[in-house]
């Protein structure tokens, strides 16, 4: 009998190329995508003259930089924007490599457009100049961010050396209650074990709560794996992956999709497998959470107060927490439900698919949103989805807007910014100093919270929502 | 790249924890060419006000601060985006080591791509580097074969894989090693080719859009 295996293993093997002396291990790439901060990466290329090697395992896809407001480039008022979406057509095309980009219809952010369009598979490396590619995991695939050089690489080898990573398994044992999401999940156990606590980990996902998951749901998990520090997350595929994938564009098709579930119903941890680390979460000690800090490990169900730092006896804890309140404006001891908002961000590789965009729908439907904010789905076509089932006319009546694709306010390249002091709460992946602009305050949260949120002008439990609208909005006491 | 082997130089503090790239380099600089130097940008939102005013009293704006070299920070250090501008910035502004006592994955490969060495220490042994530094540049020695760092009466060792520890001494460059592979690669992809044939990417019959 062959020896006990995880799912990560399994796949790594596969890609084994060769292993060097030093036990690095030179791993083949399946799908290698690039976006409009692959400029250096092609740089670097032209420097040494070298060719994309494998041209049709490449895919350009324009998401960073693209304008929300309309589809048109000629309308990006800086001409430096402007410039990073035209670098990645002329690079795509000069290599000849396929591109998704700003007037195409299938565009979207990579993470959300590759699982759309079949380029997403059990079993495959994937990587990208992304953290968030860790995201693709949730097919069973070992999917990671590289940096520019590692881009380059991956270009003009097709390869990509790399140590082998410890494996740890979040199990997730029961059933989600009604209103928790993946996001809770991910949010919890980041809270739970710190930002940097899979570090030097793959993760697989598994548990009751994660087999019930829908591919969505399972998208937005494994997406959060980085920011809990893991080098990426995966799930095992099974009837739910392989549902979903037939049929996409790019899928296998007739024999071959058979052939190849065959094959991915064999990618799952083994009974007896070990892992290098264990963790377990009971689906019912997971709340509604939002984050309160700069670090998405600063977390916490919506029913509880900020931390008090004079309260915390680890001073490191009580040194980060005085200076993560500072930044955000908050009182020490201060109700969570007692902050109150500018402005709300639906969108990102995080939490913009279309159920994301559904569940945000039904708590609006018919109400109004008592501060400005703005709606970035996923990839064009879950726009055109949203669009046909009517949920772009509930966030217009709620009043926010309803933008184009792209990753937008999420990391603001693109110029959608949140103001200096502007709190926002968002269903983006990153509450870091700065991200969603200099000086803005994010609060991390599910889609459904954001809705809620919305309404009330403060943050609030999804679960509580009906409350009348009519009740007094509290001064945060921000300062 | 240059390779490193021993560094006597000027060390700074910087005492944060989770200092992720972002606030490494703000991302509206992400789109300028690499040739216009990435330091400028280097911790830019913490180091100036919301007018561009540089903090006079940050570490870096104190005498002899554009000369240091070695960065010593606390846990989770470049953590979050994959942005190797991050590395760029500290790596154009002279920095050749950063010390913590923990780092993000995609940030060390990066640093080490580029030349910069990611030291990690123990905490209580980043808490001491932090103290001996104390808020002005500060002497510091860093021994990359012997693995250890040293800030005036304080001395300690640092962890960093084998096989960066050896590309760092050497200044080695991963495309020109793996080129050396190249059959190996071609004989690889063949057989892959063959034991998985869906996997090879077979672009759409028609324009079709596919499930929404």
């Amino acid at each position: 009998m062959s020896t006990p295996t995880t799912l990560f293993d399994k796949v790594w093997r596969a890609h084994e190329v060769h292993r060097s002396d030093s036990g690095q291990s030179l791993l083949w790439v399946d799908r290698h995508f690039v976006h409009e901060g692959s400029f250096h990466a092609f740089n670097k290329l032209a420097e040494r003259q070298l060719p994309v090697a494998r041209p049709d395992l490449t895919f350009g896809i324009a998401d960073h930089y693209v304008p929300t407001l309309a589809r048109d480039l000629a309308g990006v008022g800086d001409p430096k924007v402007r410039s990073m979406i035209e670098q990645l057509s002329r690079n795509t095309q000069q290599h000849g490599v396929t591109l998704f980009g700003l007037d195409d219809p299938r565009q979207g952010i990579v993470h959300v457009l590759g699982p759309e369009q079949g380029l997403t598979q059990p079993g495959a490396v994937m990587v990208c100049g992304d953290s968030h590619t860790a995201t693709h995991g949730a097919f069973g695939s070992i999917a990671f961010g590289i940096g520019a050089s590692e881009v380059a690489h991956v270009l003009a080898t097709q390869t990509l050396w790399q140590s082998k990573p410890k494996v740890m398994r979040i199990t997730v044992a029961g059933q989600l209650a009604e209103g928790i999401t993946a996001k809770d999940i991910a949010l919890t156990w980041i809270a739970r074990l710190g930002a940097d606590g899979a570090r030097g980990y793959a993760i697989e996902y598994a548990g009751e709560a994660i087999r019930s998951l829908s591919m969505e749901a399972r998208l937005t998990l494994c997406n959060l794996s980085i920011e809990g520090g893991g080098r990426c997350g995966m799930i095992a595929p099974d009837q739910t992956t392989f549902d979903y994938l037939r049929d996409r564009p790019w899928s296998p098709k007739g024999d071959a999709f058979e052939q190849a579930c065959a094959y991915w119903s064999t990618l799952h941890s083994d009974p007896d497998a070990s892992f290098d680390l264990e963790v377990t979460l009971h689906a019912d000690e997971i709340a509604p959470t939002v984050t309160w800090g700069v670090s998405p490990e600063e977390a916490l169900p919506i029913d509880r107060a900020v931390p008090d730092p004079d309260q915390l006896s680890d001073p490191a804890k009580a040194r980060q927490a005085r200076d993560s309140l500072a930044y955000m404006g908050l009182t020490p001891g201060q109700k969570l439900t007692d902050i109150t908002i500018d402005r709300v961000f639906i969108g990102s590789c995080t939490n913009a698919r279309i159920e994301d965009l559904r569940a945000a729908a039904a708590v609006l439907a018919g109400h109004k949103s008592r501060v400005p904010g703005m709606v970035s789905p996923g990839s064009t076509l879950v726009k055109t989805q949203a669009e046909a089932e009517g949920l772009d006319r509930i966030f217009i009546d709620a009043g926010l807007e309803w933008r184009h694709s792209g990753c937008s306010m999420c990391v603001g390249m693109n110029g959608d910014l949140v103001a200096s002091g502007e709190r926002c709460a968002s269903t983006t992946n990153r509450n870091f100093k700065g991200r969603q602009g200099p000086g803005a305050r994010t609060h991390l949260m599910s889609p459904a919270m954001v809705a809620a949120a919305a309404l009330q002008g403060r943050l609030a439990d999804v679960r509580s929502h009906a409350v009348s609208t009519d009740a007094p909005v509290h001064e945060s006491g921000a300062h | 790249m240059q390779p490193i082997t021993v560094l006597e130089t000027l060390g700074v503090a910087l005492a944060a924890a989770n200092v992720d790239t972002d606030q490494l380099i703000p991302a509206r600089f992400m789109k300028e060419p690499r040739s216009v130097g990435y330091g400028q940008f280097l911790l830019y939102d913490v180091r100036h006000d919301e007018q561009g005013r540089a903090h006079p009293d940050f570490i870096l704006h104190r005498p002899s601060g554009e000369n240091a070299e070695v960065m010593v920070s606390r846990r989770n250090f470049g953590a979050g985006s994959s942005r190797e501008a991050a590395v760029y910035a500290l790596v154009d502004y002279g920095f050749r080591c950063v010390v913590a006592p923990s780092f993000g994955d995609i940030f060390a490969s990066n640093a080490v791509n580029n030349g910069l060495l990611p030291a990690v220490v123990a905490e209580d042994d980043a808490e001491r580097l932090l103290a001996a530094l104390g808020d002005s540049p500060a002497a510091i020695y860093v021994n990359l074969e012997q693995q250890i760092i040293r800030v005036a009466e304080v001395e300690v060792s640092f962890t960093i894989s084998p096989v960066w520890r050896t590309k760092l001494l050497n200044g080695w460059d991963d495309i020109d090693m793996t080129r050396q592979h190249a059959d190996t690669i071609t004989d690889f992809a063949a057989r892959y080719a063959e034991q998985f044939p869906w996997v090879a990417a077979q672009p759409p019959e028609s324009a079709l859009i596919g499930k929404g």
